[in-house]
């Protein structure tokens, strides 16, 4: 017994010094954490000069000290106070929703359809649709805009929307995430009564909730940060979002960054937000897009 | 309950015809299986009985009536797929319930209907569950149940057994066979397990290409085959091919004569079950040398080499033959099976 003992001791310390040995003199664990610090850096540096931003007076503004001297939550007030910042972040809230509700719903529709319908055309639909993600969206915006334009959609919470009411790389991400479902869940459903939208909606969709949820999240984080087609098409204050009403911050003697900072800050709190509750469903619906695309 | 009446049925997907003029009917109540290879067209036959496939050409008739061009709702049919198809988002209740969601009837009727086919299933205690939950035959007793609930006329079962591990796919046999007999609902079963073709089915439908080979019951397709292929599909082991040579009142086989009038002359096959075909002491048919041996307990098959062609036997399970050694074997003449040039049983 106390052989055994001995042996099983001897043997956990050859274990422990082995780890402790290959620990810190693996040079290839070395470099990969080494990269991997370095990149973390790169990318929490520019929140963190953010949030330090936020909590200095103009004076300091260009110290690139991360703790202010006289730290003060002045901005803060002052860009809750004032009505406009609640009003564009009220902009934003809506238009990411409507749209996230809307382009979920068409995407996962026509994504469907694609992918459990047999008809002449399909593949070529399908081509067409995914081949407008190789449009930047630089170059979309003089035809929406001409498309606004015509249609008096101009300075419109509807012309801010239309763009986004329905996504290529939603129809692309859902027609996959169908394949997963077998059809013989649908026929069943079918020799069961359903019509074909009902199918689509109480069994289809539930077994694909995960990829809906990723989705939601994906276009409902692009919309709450887009600018560029915002700021084309809007020009009364009111109907800004978010990101475009920073902008406003700017004055013609001066750029207000302390403020700029602090709406920044403040319009992360939702994406924190909805990553913290969902970020299961975005690792899941990364992971799987990436296994089926 | 109903007829189910298949007229000439076809399909074809472009040019491939894959059914070809399929002719077959299920008497009220009765348990028919389709039964045959991959790709022979089995599923294919029940789908367009389902209506989830179109029929290309012929009739589908189910309860006298020609339903070709009604929706799978409309037909009165409750199907059971291979891999379930219960919804893993939905508690056991809500799968057995989900048929009933457009019957016109309250409730508590609804829900009675739930508890009774839970209960005849011995689900009872697992109705507030999720897929999940379950082992294979649960969620195979849950598929079942669902399609229990609408009371249909015609039960499809398409390779329901086929997921399950051994043990559990003979149990849930038993118990669809005693369900057949408790509401002799009619019901056509596809698999391409023989072994549960004959021991479900009232009657048996073997398929290949697309061509109904034989129909009749498990004695008849295992005692008469129509010709070698269901001779060699049905029985395991399959059944033993000899080429033969048949003369007036007797048939040459591996160099000896057996007396068996084949009632024509020239080349035959000549079938003999592994079962009827016995490693004896006594008079023999054949003399042959043992290359394999596969015990199976009370019994052991024993492969033998006859003049360059390998039969299966069957041998005494506790006093063997040895490996190598040279065997007699012999079969009753009226136990051969013959088939002519074309593969078809000589009457």
């Amino acid at each position: 017994m106390t052989d055994i003992r001995a042996s099983a001791d001897s043997l956990m310390k050859g274990q422990s010094s082995a780890r402790a040995a290959k620990g810190p003199r693996d040079p290839y664990a070395v470099l990969r954490w080494t990269l991997l610090a370095m990149g973390a850096i790169v990318m929490v540096m520019p929140i963190v000069y953010m949030l330090s931003a936020s909590i200095k007076y103009p004076f300091e503004m260009y110290d690139l000290n991360i703790i202010p001297k006289e730290p003060t939550f002045e901005n803060y007030t002052y860009v809750l106070s004032d009505g406009r910042f609640l009003r564009w972040f009220g902009n934003s809230f809506l238009i990411a929703t409507l749209t996230t509700i809307s382009a979920v719903f068409f995407d996962a529709l026509v994504g469907y359809a694609l992918c459990k319908f047999t008809f002449r055309g399909r593949t070529f639909m399908f081509i067409a649709i995914l081949s407008t993600l190789m449009i930047p969206t630089e170059m979309l915006v003089i035809p929406w805009y001409l498309m606004s334009k015509s249609f008096g959609w101009l300075d419109s919470y509807w012309g801010i929307m239309f763009p986004g009411i329905m996504t290529a790389f939603g129809t692309f991400l859902m027609k996959q995430f169908f394949e997963t479902v077998p059809d013989d869940f649908l026929e069943a459903a079918r020799i069961d009564g359903l019509n074909e939208f009902q199918i689509w909606w109480s069994v289809a969709l539930p077994l694909v909730a995960p990829a809906l949820s990723a989705l939601a999240i994906f276009i409902f984080l692009g919309n709450w940060t887009a600018f560029l087609w915002p700021l084309i098409v809007t020009n009364s204050q009111d109907l800004y979002t978010l990101p475009v009403g920073l902008t406003t911050f700017s004055v013609e003697q001066a750029v207000e960054w302390e403020l700029i900072m602090t709406g920044a800050a403040l319009a992360t709190i939702p994406t924190l937000i909805v990553f913290l509750l969902f970020q299961r469903y975005i690792i899941r619906g990364v992971a799987m897009a990436g296994l089926k695309g | 309950m109903a007829t189910v009446s298949l007229q000439n049925l076809r399909k074809t997907y472009g040019k491939t015809e894959v059914l070809h003029g399929l002719s077959l009917d299920v008497a009220d109540g009765e348990f028919v299986v389709l039964v045959g290879p991959s790709g022979c067209g089995k599923s294919t036959t029940l789908r367009m009985i389902a209506g989830l496939e179109d029929v290309s050409g012929g009739e589908v008739r189910i309860g006298g009536q020609v339903v070709n061009h009604l929706e799978p709702k409309d037909r009165n049919i409750a199907m059971v797929f291979q891999n379930y198809a219960i919804y893993p988002h939905m508690t056991v209740r809500k799968n057995i319930g989900f048929g009933l969601r457009r019957a016109k009837m309250p409730a508590a009727d609804k829900a009675r209907r739930i508890e009774e086919v839970a209960a005849i299933l011995s689900m009872t205690d697992y109705l507030d569950r999720k897929p999940a939950q379950l082992s294979g035959g649960q969620r195979q007793r849950v598929a079942i149940g669902r399609a229990m609930v609408r009371d249909p006329a015609v039960f499809l079962f398409d390779e329901p057994l086929s997921n399950l591990d051994a043990q559990l796919r003979s149990q849930m046999r038993l118990e669809i066979k005693k369900l057949h007999q408790r509401m002799h609902t009619t019901i056509v079963f596809v698999t391409h397990d023989q072994v549960e073709a004959m021991t479900m089915a009232d009657r048996i439908v073997i398929m290949k290409d697309g061509h109904i080979q034989q129909v009749g019951t498990p004695a008849e397709v295992f005692h008469q085959p129509a010709n070698i292929f269901v001779a060699q599909f049905i029985g395991a082991p399959s059944m033993n091919l000899l080429a033969g040579q048949a003369v007036a009142g007797s048939i040459t086989v591996a160099g000896r004569s057996l007396a068996r009038d084949a009632g024509q002359t020239g080349p035959i096959t000549v079938g003999i079950r592994p079962d009827d075909l016995r490693v004896t002491d006594g008079p023999s048919s054949f003399e042959g040398r043992v290359v394999l041996l596969e015990p199976l307990g009370a019994e052991t098959l024993a492969y033998v080499d006859i003049g360059g062609q390998e039969v299966v036997a069957r041998a005494d399970g506790r006093n063997p033959p040895a490996l190598g050694a040279v065997v007699q074997l012999h079969v009753a003449p009226e136990n051969l099976h013959l088939f002519d040039g074309d593969g078809k049983a000589v009457e």
